[in-house]
């Protein structure tokens, strides 16, 4: 029953999604005048309910592990602890999808409920495409995943969750980086929506910026919980591997960081026209070019878990159709949206184009990268492209984008000169050449984390420059979230550096009471325990470490052997200290009775993801800011309306 | 200028052709062995029960053709696999079998359930044996001949249809 109304729920959803659909085109051609024009805001609103509760329903079923649902047979197991029964909900192909169009539903009524500022007849054709997308997505669903599927025969048991999902890293970072990509199909629609009305204004900016900048700071806290959940729990002791779906969800950050900037000119400075709708349409097709490539299994990788040809074909077309669609609009379109204000080369713009510039050249490095194997694999020649690619190529772009970075908030719009800022940008350089000089002086590194150190050492200071001079209680909340989101970048980056140039590694096997050293770590095998969890068993060594003349802290690394189903996984163990990682690994016994144990010492590797929370934290405070000041100016025109409403009353 | 507006289309439908070929075409995950044509290397395997023989290279070199099967009583696919076995060993075919990363009573469990068409069965608990034959998961089965040359490599479970191909490159190798 609880089944029924969900697919029920999702069937009518999808209706809705038609009829807002059909009903914002007709309104678009007709104008206002259209009688439809009116259903379709409740028709969006009413659309995001029914999804939520389908959804909510599909949750249900988990929580309860209704196992004459297919899909809950095939990926939940009674014996597994409740969080990771719901969690389990969307480490699936099908629950993830809902989990999609739930996201995508609330969207869309959240901007039929909140979004006033832009015309009517753009807001119509916003809401139109919006409807678009959520129908393709339904029709994804309902016609070849369908989430509600009953066996005909209940399953005794459930086959279980992959073990490497059973992990709290799981429960939010999917969602996460879900919320991402749907944040983006709302800029894409606001894009759409713009072309097709011809109405680029700073408004429709001002109207698509929280939605991007919402995006954003997801993506950004998707990936980093996302690098660091595969950093503790796959055991290798890296946090990025250049894996197809992990450039899956940076190509889109990429694509949206850049977009953020430029519907920043856009707002304030009525530029960039056309470049943002191209950016618009970029990020969202990247989400969805994304997903395409993990679901249809065109190319190998870890994170292949719903591997179909047969879906890869659906979402293929879908992708055609949205995206296809969208170029073909903006290249009939574009030439007739007029030129925006004009800018001098010195200027806010002009560092800001360089940076978009740049943001795309790595993004179009990372998407060749991707896409390289599939294109060699049509010839029959198997490559494979990693870290020594994507590595130099990609800091080639890089690099300059972090110079332009330090000194283009410090700019000012429309036109400036560099000698106003001389003293800044000399004192950047100086901290960026003295990192440089010290660094290599002191010890032998490679080349690119020497380049990293330096500039993360340079922008960590000139990110706070632009907050010079100023009153800082009177600062806007954006010019904070910037700066932060900026020295966060610095942080990350000198994580990222130190990572690659100071790890150490010892790969040692020894019996208990032994003692194995890495760095100024010196740890001893205390024992190795069995144990046990609530569906798994484990071989768990009890480390005793300490760091230097340091007190001695116990690490305990496990080997677990899951039994529904059947998987072996390692549990990484590590002892965080200000400056940086211990990671311990234990692996297997050797005949002679000597356990293989693998130690890193990773200093400074922390930044990366307090770097990553920074700029997510930046986002959220422009965020905040943005809404703030929006919300202020609603009052403010509406007390206007008020008192002029009252004068001609008087009148 | 209006050219250039067209330039993402054309890329994006570049990409739309290359992902649609290759949707079509056929999927190949498997790992060849580089060791097809070449002998076996050396090893000498315990037993991986008692009762049985171990397994070492020597044992493929009296002449005949035998097929050699990877396999594991942790692994589902071969919980699928065992009747071909069993048919393969009715047709004549002698079988060895390597059992990976495994314990001596799980073996002992799984033959008594599913049969035992082997004629010796080593324990390989270290995937050695396995990685130095370039077999990349189990189950998989080798056609090695009477000088202990491996001669085919069948990844994978045998399914009915591999039953025929099997025994005809057993008859090829002898």
């Amino acid at each position: 029953m609880i089944a029924e109304l969900g697919l029920a729920a999702l069937w009518l959803a999808a209706a809705l999604a038609a009829l807002q659909m059909i009903a914002g085109f007709l309104a678009l051609r007709a104008g206002n005048a259209s009688e439809l024009a009116a259903l379709i805001r409740p028709a969006a609103i009413v659309q995001g309910v029914l999804v939520t509760f389908s959804f909510a329903m599909l949750v249900w079923l988990f929580a309860i592990t209704d196992l004459s649902v297919k899909l809950v047979a095939s990926n939940s197991h009674s014996l597994k602890p409740l969080v990771f029964k719901l969690s389990g909900t969307w480490g699936n192909h099908e629950g993830s999808m809902l989990l999609w169009v739930m996201v995508m539903g609330l969207a869309g009524a959240l901007i039929a409920l909140v979004e006033r500022r832009l015309p009517e007849r753009t807001m119509n054709a916003t809401l139109a495409a919006q409807g678009v997308v959520s129908l393709g997505f339904y029709a994804f669903l309902l016609l070849s995943s369908n989430p509600f599927e009953r066996l005909p025969v209940p399953a005794a048991e459930g086959m279980g969750l992959n073990p490497l999902l059973q992990d709290i890293g799981l429960a939010f970072h999917p969602p996460t980086l879900y919320l991402g990509y749907v944040g983006l199909s709302v800029a894409f629609s606001f894009a759409v929506g713009a072309l097709l009305t011809r109405q680029v204004t700073p408004d429709f900016a001002r109207a698509m910026r929280p939605w991007v900048l919402a995006a954003w700071i997801m993506l950004t806290i998707g990936i980093t919980a996302g690098s660091y959940w595969a950093y503790y729990e796959l055991g290798w002791g890296g946090w990025w591997f250049w894996d197809p779906v992990e450039n899956a969800s940076l190509m889109p950050w990429l694509a949206a960081t850049a977009l953020l900037h430029s519907a920043s000119v856009l707002a304030s400075r009525d530029a960039l026209r056309t470049w943002t709708i191209m950016l618009g349409v970029v990020a969202f097709s990247m989400s969805m070019v994304g997903t395409f490539l993990v679901r249809s299994g065109i190319l190998t990788s870890v994170h292949a878990f719903a591997v179909d040809p047969e879906r890869g074909t659906f979402i293929l077309v879908l992708l055609g159709i949205f995206i296809g669609g969208a170029l073909l609009l903006f290249a009939l379109r574009a030439n007739t949206i007029s030129e925006g204000e004009r800018f001098a080369l010195a200027s806010r713009e002009g560092a800001l184009v360089f940076n978009n510039v740049m943001l795309s050249a790595i993004l179009a490095i990372v998407l060749l990268g991707t896409l390289y194997p599939l294109l060699t694999e049509a010839f029959d020649v198997r490559v494979s492209v990693g870290p020594p690619y994507f590595n130099p190529v990609g800091a080639i772009f890089a690099i300059p984008m972090f110079a332009v970075m330090a000194v283009g908030p410090l700019l000012r719009w429309r036109e400036d000169r560099i000698d106003r800022i001389g003293k800044e940008v000399a004192l950047t350089a100086a901290l960026v050449v003295a990192a440089l000089v010290l660094t290599s002086l002191l010890t032998e590194i490679g080349l690119l984390p020497l380049l990293g150190l330096a500039f993360g050492i340079g922008l960590a200071v000139a990110s706070w420059l632009p907050l010079r001079g100023r009153n800082l209680a009177r600062t806007p909340l954006a010019t904070w979230g910037m700066v932060v989101a900026h020295f966060g970048i610095a942080v990350a980056l000198i994580g990222m550096a130190s990572e690659s140039a100071f790890t150490e590694e010892r790969l040692a096997a020894i019996e208990q009471g032994d003692t194995a050293t890495v760095g100024l770590w010196t740890v001893v095998l205390e024992g190795v325990e069995p144990v046990a969890g609530p569906n798994w068993t484990a071989v768990q060594a009890r480390l005793s470490a300490h760091y230097g003349d340091g007190e001695a802290r116990e690490l305990t690394p496990q080997s677990r052997n899951f039994w529904a189903p059947p998987q072996q996984t390692t549990e990484s163990a590590l002892a965080t200290r200000w400056n940086g990682q211990l990671y311990a690994v234990v692996g297997d016994r050797s005949p002679d009775g000597r356990w293989q144990l693998r130690l890193w010492w990773k200093p400074f590797v922390t930044l990366i993801w307090y770097g990553g929370l920074l700029i997510a934290l930046g986002g959220l405070l422009a965020l905040i800011g943005r809404v703030l000041t929006d919300l202020r100016h609603r009052r403010l025109a509406a007390r206007i309306a008020e008192r002029r409403a009252d004068r001609e009353a008087l009148a | 200028m209006s050219w250039r507006l067209w330039v993402p289309l054309f890329a994006f439908a570049a990409f739309v052709g290359l992902a649609a070929y290759q949707l079509t075409q056929p999927k190949d995950d498997f790992v060849q062995s580089g060791m097809v044509g070449q002998p076996l290397p050396y090893f000498d395997l315990p037993p991986a029960m008692d009762g049985v023989e171990g397994v070492k290279s020597g044992t493929f070199a009296d002449g005949e053709p035998r097929l050699l099967n990877i396999w594991a009583s942790w692994c589902l696919p071969c919980i699928a696999e065992a009747p071909q076995l069993e048919s393969l060993e009715q047709q004549g075919a002698k079988i060895v079998g390597i059992a990976i990363r495994d314990r001596p009573e799980d073996v002992a469990g799984f033959l008594a359930q599913h049969g035992n068409p082997y004629t010796h069965i080593g324990r390989d608990d270290l995937s050695e044996v396995q990685l130095a034959i370039g077999s990349s998961g189990v189950p998989e089965t080798f056609v090695i001949d009477g000088q202990g040359v491996i001669r085919y490599q069948h990844i994978g479970d045998i399914r009915a249809r591999d039953v025929p191909i099997l025994l005809d490159e057993l008859e090829k190798a002898r």
